[in-house]
């Protein structure tokens, strides 16, 4: 039995805390408890154990041992990280058909409810790929673009075509390493066969294959579910939420929308705005209908529409406690099946949509894209109907809330360093060039129960804000510095070091930047391919200073976005415990894939991935990946406090003395 | 930007694009839509407006649509606390401004209220022409004919950039002393704004500084929406000179960026309404630089260095206010990264390019040389290392002090140069220099050159010491400064001895008439190389002169002698030979040589270059050119419109028009920009049939140019050619030209189709 934590080992988030303190009072177990309770396998958990055939299961725990078949260690390895590789891609990618399929049914009209909103970016899309534009309606155009994004999926030869989007230089690697994508279904299939008993037993080979797997997710699929969404929905640009527990209301119908895909959640938003609904919801008694989100559902709807955020992975049986949820509405990934025992305890309904998803006990109301709109109202009703159960003994609702300013689009990021006439990476790049930016981090991810809610995310912002490092972020690890006040302008001002303050005051931004959900690490990858093609810092993203860091990562999505990141030539660290750990100081030999995914991959790609447990050790890697990065380029090294001297600060100092003095001190002597 | 400048400008813009949207409500109701609207002599309609939205703004009502963009670039001010993003945000507010400004402007002159009225105490010393005016105002815009002029200067570095001055000096002395730095450093200094009133421009009349084109210093008007003038001055820089259409505004601003040194120099309170034109010229990749305390921007990007700069002038290390201003000019140039080269020329004057154009009048004249009632020469030439003693400046005979007032007498400058590089056929291209070295001091006038040269030296020159000997001093530093690569020694002497004077001109007149001689000697055939003139890549990246014995280049200030020894003085610089190689054609000049150059020169947007022909492949212009040269189909033959001439042509179009068609390194058949001086040479579209091809020719030219076309005309057989062309005076369209042909028997009439 393990060694149950305190609740504050549980989480650094004082509304999950007081949530988890309620949880003991109730007698209610969560994830964290859970936790505790379940010891993770220690041979599973180092990638040893292969349950691939009937033969087995094998667990290869002595030095030499192979498998029934006579599959090497690192070739079960390399298999097993293949298979969350390809499950990861998968996840993402059939969020990227589904929303392929919508801008299909939203071109030809069949799609209730839902419009093109951004014509621009429609059209700027369909220029990459050559779709005529000029004289033609944006639903024409989207209809070509729709077939075109269908089509990739089930491509069986030739390349995939979002990834021409990459540097020219990028290209040329993927060609020469064999693993640009043909089609994102063929590559995750062929995953899954050639892990499959007795078939590709060259880890070096498999793990290429993982590759290919990944970039058909960062470069295909993921990247289409980003464009559509934009273009359905608006490219987002920044706009003030909110996020935490404390954006659960009492006196209101409280529906919390928790899962992926913006298409349910942005209906339910329309929909709980529509005046018959909002009277609805008087007329059972309450003031209104209160949305809010959970996971990557709630980055979705904040950074569009300004949708406040419950929280993160770990808050969402956290905010069922709050007694005061009506419905929880979930589509797909990330949905624990404990919600629906943990909602027993109170009145909260747990409503199930996709066609994909249903929980066994959960209320299943399925989606469906032509009729959106009425679907949409009647989960609403149903919460509504739902608010009367509500018992106003059980409601603890944290008033704790901070606010977020997100909305980075990358799109939004050149405009916002320029302005509709100069839009550039030039500012970006200058700084980083000058050393007033050190470099940038992107930091994403989950929440893992293992660790503390939020604690790693939190430290390693906090530390590379102070060396100078913008901090980029997406999913469960932006909500966490959007909860600690981190995505504020106010936070460029103070928790940042002299040089990155100097930028954030200049623009404007907070110093970290919420680029949006999981599915949209590809906006980060745009950014890298957009600065490396502003000029200045190299001719391709590995030779950008940059670093990718996961701290809490658990999802195999994780694992993809890591590795199709590393192929497109970052360095990433995940925090927690590596899939692929072996156990070197008991098995010869048992870390030969670690050292591949990191050493091998290096060579191969330029980018690396590894798993370091101490924050400390990830924040000091970082930095000297960074710096060494700068030094590869000629940039100058970084230096603390070299910059600083420009901003507004002196003069807030000065308006604020009587008008006599500060005329003498800001004009000096008035013109003769 | 930072919160505190975002919130200002934002705000300075909303009030401004309110008030331009009251202004153009009151004018549409009392003048009517269709009121036309223009700033004078300038093809580029509202410059900022058409380069920035590609909208040509012909009447009242164009203006209409633009402020309706113009609202669209506005944004509400940044929040107090949990702010969004603001950079962006603030640049399209400045660019609101910025279409404001200009309608505002144009609005005024509807009303007559531009250009700015001045007391009649007030006189512009050169500046844009407005008609029936006697120049008691301010300039207002600049037009075309200045722009030009100025081009090759701004491309070749002799005026390395200009600075927007917004708002009044600590004092007059302050204000002086900025001027006179700037004009030290040859950079084009444009005045406006004001701080309660008082604006730099009256602090600098009230001191008797000159203002207008002949000085660099142009008064745009005293608030500070007349500097859209400055930035309507940069848009029309990247449309003449770098070939870049209407409504490319992204293009244009970063033009100005990369290639116009400008910067924004705010004196006094900045308001709101200084910091949203500031954002606008932040656009155009301008710096701000403000003597006073104000939030200062450091990160770079959206300008190449600093955004913003404060420099409180009471907190400038110095020890008194003229070196303060001092040191406030060189940050400037710091932060713009404005490439400057000072002459340091020991004399009691200042000296710089920017007194190039200054004029010395009869009221203030002390001495004169030359002209109606003496006479003055110069006279260079080359001697062996040994025979020259570098640096030895010899006054012989007496000094202007016994000369009355406003009194004249006779002078020779003779230098005798020495270099290893030194060639005789260099002589006349130094000589040359003379008039542009010696015009550099303050207070000294020079025209003319050889035994014609006129000097002039003001009072306030001889009050400050300015002598004989100070022309040698000026020779001597100029000399090595800018030819040093060729020349070793310098050595000069001025003579006012009458006997030793009558002795040299007879010398100087030999060596003239030799050198003439040697000059028409120089022929096409007798070289084996002619020379590019790249030195407007930097203005217009495609285009490429190609500059023969017989054809110089474009814009007058480079022949083929010039380009021979700039090559030797920088022989990787932007005149290079180029080895004729095997003749393809005669007649229109074709070498393979040429040929080749040309694709390489152009970057391959220019195939082939005739040199003789106007119809098939003529050279392109880069838009510094003196004159335009364009067929004129029903005429069978060509007309030729100086950058002087703004009136219309029988093309129906101005030059201002037409030069938008002969510039930015394009290649248009019937269109060519060229120099003054190739329309007298043997060659001048020689394969078409020369100089007896022009049917019109502005008057201008006919006047300034009369004996050597006089002499063309003799050349050309038809010694009475000169009156058969028709002028603006006589003609202005082509009904009235084919009639004037038919009147006076125009042998273009009966010469072979051009086409």
């Amino acid at each position: 039995m393990a060694k149950k934590r305190e609740i504050k080992e549980y989480s650094t988030d004082p509304a999950a805390q007081q949530m988890l303190i309620r949880a003991e009072e109730l007698g209610i177990g969560t994830a964290f408890t859970r936790a505790d309770n379940m010891v993770p396998c220690n041979i599973g958990g180092a990638g040893m154990c292969c349950k691939q055939c009937g033969m087995g299961p094998c667990r290869l725990t002595k030095n030499g041992e192979v498998g029934v078949c006579g599959a090497t260690l690192d070739t079960i390895q390399a298999r097993n990280l293949t298979r969350a590789i390809a499950a990861g891609g998968a996840a993402h990618s059939d969020h990227g058909r589904d929303m392929a399929f919508l801008l299909k049914a939203t071109a030809k009209g069949e799609a209730e409810g839902y419009s093109i909103r951004d014509v621009a970016k429609l059209r700027m899309v369909a220029s990459y790929y050559d779709i005529k534009v000029e004289g033609r309606s944006p639903e024409e155009v989207a209809n070509d673009l729709a077939d075109l994004y269908i089509a990739q999926f089930g491509q069986q030869r030739g390349e995939v075509a979002p990834a021409v989007r990459a540097p020219k230089k990028r290209q040329q690697v993927w060609r020469e390493q064999k693993v640009w994508p043909r089609g994102v279904d063929r590559e995750v299939v062929e995953a899954l066969h050639r892990t499959h008993i007795g078939d590709d037993q060259d880890p070096a080979h498999i793990l290429n294959h993982a590759v290919r797997t990944a970039l058909a997710d960062g470069w295909a699929g993921s990247m289409i579910a980003t464009d559509i969404s934009d273009i359905l929905f608006g490219t987002p640009a920044p706009l003030l939420g909110q996020a935490n527990l404390g954006v659960i209301k009492e006196d209101m119908v409280n529906v919390v929308v928790h899962g992926h895909e913006p298409s349910m959640s942005e209906m339910l938003v329309a929909a709980s705005q529509s005046p018959d609904i909002i009277a609805y919801a008087k007329a059972a008694g309450a003031h209104g209908i209160n949305l809010s989100g959970i996971c990557c559902t709630a980055n979705e709807i904040l950074m569009r529409q300004g949708i406040p955020a419950a929280g993160n992975f770990l808050h969402q049986e956290l905010s069922i406690m709050t007694g005061a949820v009506e419905a929880m509405v979930v589509d797909v990934q990330c949905i624990m099946q404990a919600l629906v025992g943990l909602a027993q305890n109170f009145h909260t309904k747990i409503i199930t949509t996709s066609p994909k998803v249903k929980i066994k006990g959960a209320t299943h109301i399925e989606f469906d894209e032509q009729k959106a709109l009425t679907i949409a109202k009647e989960i609403l009703k149903t919460a509504i109907d739902n608010f009367k159960n509500r018992e106003s003994a059980k409601v603890r609702i944290p008033q704790i809330k901070e606010s977020v300013i997100p909305g980075f689009s990358h799109e939004y990021i050149n405009y916002m360093l320029g302005g509709s006439y100069r839009a550039s990476f030039r500012p970006l790049n200058d700084a980083i060039m000058t050393g007033r930016i050190r470099g940038v981090a992107a930091i994403v991810g989950c929440n893992n129960p293992r660790s503390s809610q939020d604690y790693l995310h939190n430290l390693v912002v906090k530390e590379l804000l102070k060396q100078d490092v913008l901090v980029v972020q997406t999913g469960c690890g932006a909500i966490a510095a959007g909860k600690l006040g981190l995505m504020l302008g106010e936070a460029g001002l103070s928790e940042v070091g002299s040089g990155l303050r100097e930028v954030c005051e200049t623009v404007g931004i907070p110093p970290v930047l919420h680029m949006g959900s999981c599915v949209d690490n590809t906006r980060i990858l745009t950014v890298l391919t957009q600065m490396v093609e502003e000029g200045g810092l190299g001719d391709d993203i590995d030779q950008v200073p940059a670093v990718g860091l996961a701290p809490e990562w658990m999802s195999e999505k994780a694992l993809a976005i890591a590795t199709y990141c590393v192929a497109s030539g970052a360095y990433v660290i995940f925090g927690g415990a590596s899939p692929v750990s072996g156990m070197p100081d008991r098995v010869s030999d048992s870390d030969l894939v670690l050292k591949y995914i990191s050493e091998g991959w290096e060579k191969q790609y330029g980018g690396k991935l590894e798993f370091i447990p101490d924050p400390q050790e990830m924040i000091f890697k970082s930095l000297e990946h960074i710096d060494k990065k700068r030094a590869a380029l000629g940039l100058p090294a970084w230096e603390k406090d070299k910059f600083g001297r420009s901003g507004d600060a002196k003069m807030n100092e000065l308006e604020k003395l009587p008008l006599a003095e500060k005329r003498e001190a800001i004009y000096g002597l008035a013109a003769d | 930007m930072s919160r505190y400048i975002a919130t200002r400008a934002m705000r300075g813009a909303n009030a401004l694009v309110i008030e331009a949207e009251l202004m153009l409500d009151r004018a549409l109701k009392e003048k009517g839509a269709d009121t036309p609207v223009a700033f004078p002599n300038t093809a580029y309609y509202l410059p900022t407006i058409l380069g920035m939205t590609g909208k040509a703004v012909e009447k009242l009502g164009d203006l209409q649509p633009i402020m309706r963009y113009a609202r669209d670039l506005l944004h509400p001010i940044p929040a107090f606390a949990k702010w969004t993003p603001y950079l962006g945000e603030t640049l399209d507010s400045g660019m609101a401004t910025l279409l404001a400004a200009e309608t505002i402007e144009v609005v005024r002159f509807v009303y007559g209220l531009q250009p700015e009225p001045m007391p009649d105490s007030f006189t512009l010393s050169g500046g844009t022409n407005y008609v029936g005016s006697e120049g008691h105002h301010l300039n207002g815009p600049i037009d075309d004919i200045q722009l030009r002029s100025w081009g090759i200067q701004l491309v070749d570095g002799r005026m390395p950039g200009f600075a927007a001055i917004v708002g009044c000096a600590k004092s007059n002395e302050v204000a002086v002393k900025i001027v006179r730095e700037l004009q030290r450093r040859n950079i084009l200094t444009f005045l406006c704004g004001n701080v309660n009133g008082r604006s730099i421009i009256h602090q600098l009349q009230e001191e008797g500084v000159e203002l207008g084109y002949n000085t660099f210093t142009v008064p745009f008007g005293t608030d500070t929406i007349s500097a859209i003038y400055a930035l309507g001055f940069a848009t029309r820089s990247a449309l003449t000179f770098g070939g870049l259409k209407p409504g490319m505004s992204r293009e244009i601003l970063l033009y100005n960026k990369e290639r116009v040194f400008a910067f924004v120099l705010a004196l006094g309170e900045v308001d709101d309404l200084k910091y949203a034109a500031a954002a606008g010229a932040i656009n155009f990749g301008f710096p701000v630089i403000a003597d006073t305390v104000i939030p200062e921007i450091l990160p770079t990007g959206v300008t190449t260095y600093e955004h913003v700069v404060s420099m409180p002038f009471n907190q400038i290390e110095g020890k008194d206010d003229l070196e303060r201003a001092e040191q406030l000019v060189q940050k400037c140039i710091e932060v713009r990264g404005v490439r400057v080269k000072v002459s340091n020329v020991d004399v009691p004057v200042p000296y710089g390019s920017a007194f190039e154009g200054e004029v010395v009048r009869k009221a203030d004249l002390r001495v004169e040389f030359g002209g109606k009632h003496s006479r003055a020469f110069e006279y260079l030439h080359m001697a062996k290392l040994d025979e020259v003693t570098d640096g030895k400046i010899e006054v012989i005979g007496p000094d202007f002090a016994q000369i009355p007032a406003q009194g004249s007498m006779d002078l020779g400058i003779i230098i005798k140069v020495a270099g290893r590089q030194m060639q005789q056929d260099f002589e006349p291209v130094l000589e040359r220099q003379v008039h542009y070295f010696v015009n550099g001091a303050s207070g000294i006038q020079h025209v003319g050159q050889r035994d014609i040269a006129w000097i002039r030296i003001s009072n306030n020159a001889a009050d400050k010491g300015f002598n004989l000997e100070h022309f040698g001093r000026v020779l001597h530093a100029r000399f090595h400064e800018d030819f040093g690569a060729i020349v070793d020694k310098v050595q000069v002497t001025v003579i006012t001895d009458p006997a030793l004077h009558t002795e040299w001109l007879e010398k100087a007149r030999a060596a003239y008439d030799f050198r003439n001689k040697r000059l028409a000697d120089l022929t096409d055939n007798k070289v084996e190389e002619f020379y590019s003139c790249t030195l407007c890549q930097s203005f217009a990246p495609n285009h490429v002169c190609v500059v023969s014995p017989e054809r110089l280049g474009l814009c007058g200030a480079y022949n083929w002698l010039d380009c021979k020894a700039s090559f030797s003085i920088n022989p990787t610089g932007p005149n290079q030979p180029i080895k004729l190689g095997k003749l393809v054609d005669e007649k229109k000049g074709y070498w393979e040589g040429t040929n080749d150059y040309a694709k390489i020169g152009s970057h391959g947007v220019v195939q082939e270059v005739s040199m003789y022909s106007i119809m098939e492949n003529p050279m392109t212009a880069c838009g510094c050119f003196e004159c335009i040269v364009m067929l004129i189909p029903e005429a069978n033959g060509v007309m030729v419109v100086s950058r002087e001439d703004t009136s219309m042509t029988p093309a129906g179009m101005t030059f201002s028009t037409l030069a938008g068609i002969a510039g930015g390194g394009m290649q248009t058949p019937g269109v060519m920009g060229v120099g003054k001086f190739y329309l007298i040479s043997p060659k001048f579209i020689s394969a078409d049939g020369g100089f007896k091809r022009v049917v019109w020719m502005s008057s201008v030219l006919k006047q300034s140019m009369n004996d050597e076309f006089k002499a063309v005309c003799a050349r050309e057989g038809d010694p009475d050619l000169l009156d058969k062309i028709a002028d603006e005076r006589s003609v202005s369209t082509v009904d009235d030209l084919l009639a004037w042909l038919e009147a006076h028997n125009h042998p273009a009439m009966a010469m072979e189709p051009m086409f």
